[in-house]
């Protein structure tokens, strides 16, 4: 066998392997998507009871709290990022820092001086190799979170905001994760989560329902104290999941151009090889061929 | 045939159990409060404790719940809880294991937590 020949068969089996590693990949992330988005769906009940009865607080008495009293004049914002352990998932990080990049720019451009608080290794990465500040991070449940893991994060960020921003408290809390709108597409949102707007809220429930006229146990002020850190909870765990949901999603996806890609590559490689070794048969059949007609021409050229 | 009342009780995770009772016994902060049907629209928030839901075809459904609300208007009632098992989920040896290891390590909050469970266990 050639060495040219032998390159590319060569070639063709590293590429071969890699195919078979991606496609098991893509599987897998496929089977991850789906259970992924129904932790999503599981979570739902409780999120939709919750918005009811912070809705049914927040009109159904006029108490104030810290975590929906809006600051006069915001100093200082906290953005929680939401990013992945792992990479192999295209530009799903990267979308999501640039979106948190944003974000940061046109609230610095307000005026307001940001902290950053990151969800996920790829993000913590990301800041530490350009040397910004991270205020805190979170690493090591991002493929599959759970409740616990969302309180983890929500504690530190409900103190902060509790906190009078000349002792280092935040105004505003606003998180930044991708949405899982369907397999195919997922984007990168941020909102404000705090001060949470009751009005906001309330346009989740369906218009027309009236709500009623609730008797608080024990009393408004301390339904809502207990309420509310709870509602922030529920959000930040909705986001974890949905942008675990998206990861996959995302990764699923490069993994399967990367089959597709490794696929093109072996019939190409396919290819060049059968045409190398086309070309050794053909040199070989003209070499015998050639020393043949030679060693006619010397027996004719004896037999004179 | 009794009035009754629609129960969701609901887990940050999952729904854990819902349907049709006729009165549902939850601990708040300020003390036991006792639901039935025609109920005055309520808000509370819930102590950790069990909850026992007196089912419309007679049986009991005792469930241990750690922390959460008790909401209920137009004959819904809805339980949000932070974390909820029923009493047929939890694993006695289990929770007693883990309420030694509370007390040994002088942990309230999981101490608290076992007992709960054991005491919705012990109510079924």
């Amino acid at each position: 066998m050639g060495a040219q020949l032998r390159v590319y068969k060569r070639r063709i089996r590293s590429v071969t392997a890699t195919k078979k590693i991606t496609k098991a990949m893509e599987m897998i992330a496929a089977s991850r998507v789906v259970k992924a988005h129904r932790k999503v769906q599981a979570s739902t009940p409780y999120a939709k009871e919750l918005t009811r009865a912070v809705t049914a607080v927040g009109t159904g008495s006029n108490t104030r709290h810290p975590l929906t009293t809006e600051a006069e004049t915001p100093t200082r914002s906290a953005v929680l990022l939401l990013t992945s352990d792992r990479g192999l998932a295209g530009a799903f990080n990267s979308n999501a820092i640039k979106a948190a990049e944003q974000l940061t720019a046109r609230l610095e451009a307000e005026g307001k001086e940001v902290d950053t608080y990151i969800v996920g290794r790829r993000g913590v990465a990301h800041y530490n190799f350009r040397e910004r500040k991270i205020a805190e991070q979170w690493t090591g449940f991002t493929d599959q979170p759970e409740y616990a893991d969302a309180k983890k994060v929500a504690g530190p960020l409900i103190e902060a905001i509790e906190k009078d921003t000349a002792e280092g408290g935040v105004d505003e809390l606003h998180i930044v994760y991708t949405e899982f709108v369907s397999m195919m597409t997922q984007t990168p949102i941020d909102s404000r989560l705090l001060p949470l707007s009751l009005e906001e809220v309330a346009e989740d429930v369906p218009q027309g329902e009236i709500l009623p006229l609730y008797d608080f146990e024990p009393s408004a002020e301390d339904v809502l104290d207990a309420l509310l850190p709870r509602y922030v909870e529920s959000r930040i765990y909705n986001a974890l999941l949905q942008s675990a949901a998206s990861k996959h999603a995302a990764t699923r996806r490069a993994m399967k151009s990367a089959t597709d890609n490794a696929g093109d590559l072996i019939t190409t490689l396919s290819r060049l090889a059968n045409a190398a070794r086309q070309a050794e048969i053909t040199q070989e059949i003209s070499e015998i061929v050639g020393g043949s007609a030679a060693l006619a021409d010397a027996t004719a050229g004896s037999d004179k | 045939m009794a009035a009754e009342l629609h129960v969701e009780l609901v887990a940050a995770d999952r729904q854990v159990w819902s349907g049709e009772a006729t009165l549902v016994v939850a601990r708040t902060t300020s003390g036991d409060i006792g639901v039935m049907p025609g109920h005055q629209p309520l808000l509370g928030v819930l102590e950790s404790g069990p909850v026992t839901i007196r089912t419309s075809d007679g049986g009991t459904v005792v469930a241990a719940v750690h922390g959460g609300f008790i909401s209920f208007a137009d004959n819904k009632l809805s339980l949000l809880a932070e974390i909820a098992e029923l009493s047929d989920e939890i694993d006695v040896q289990r929770v007693e294991r883990e309420l030694e290891q509370a007390k040994a390590a002088g942990d309230e909050s999981a101490e608290r937590r076992a007992d709960v469970r054991l005491r919705a266990v012990e109510t079924r």
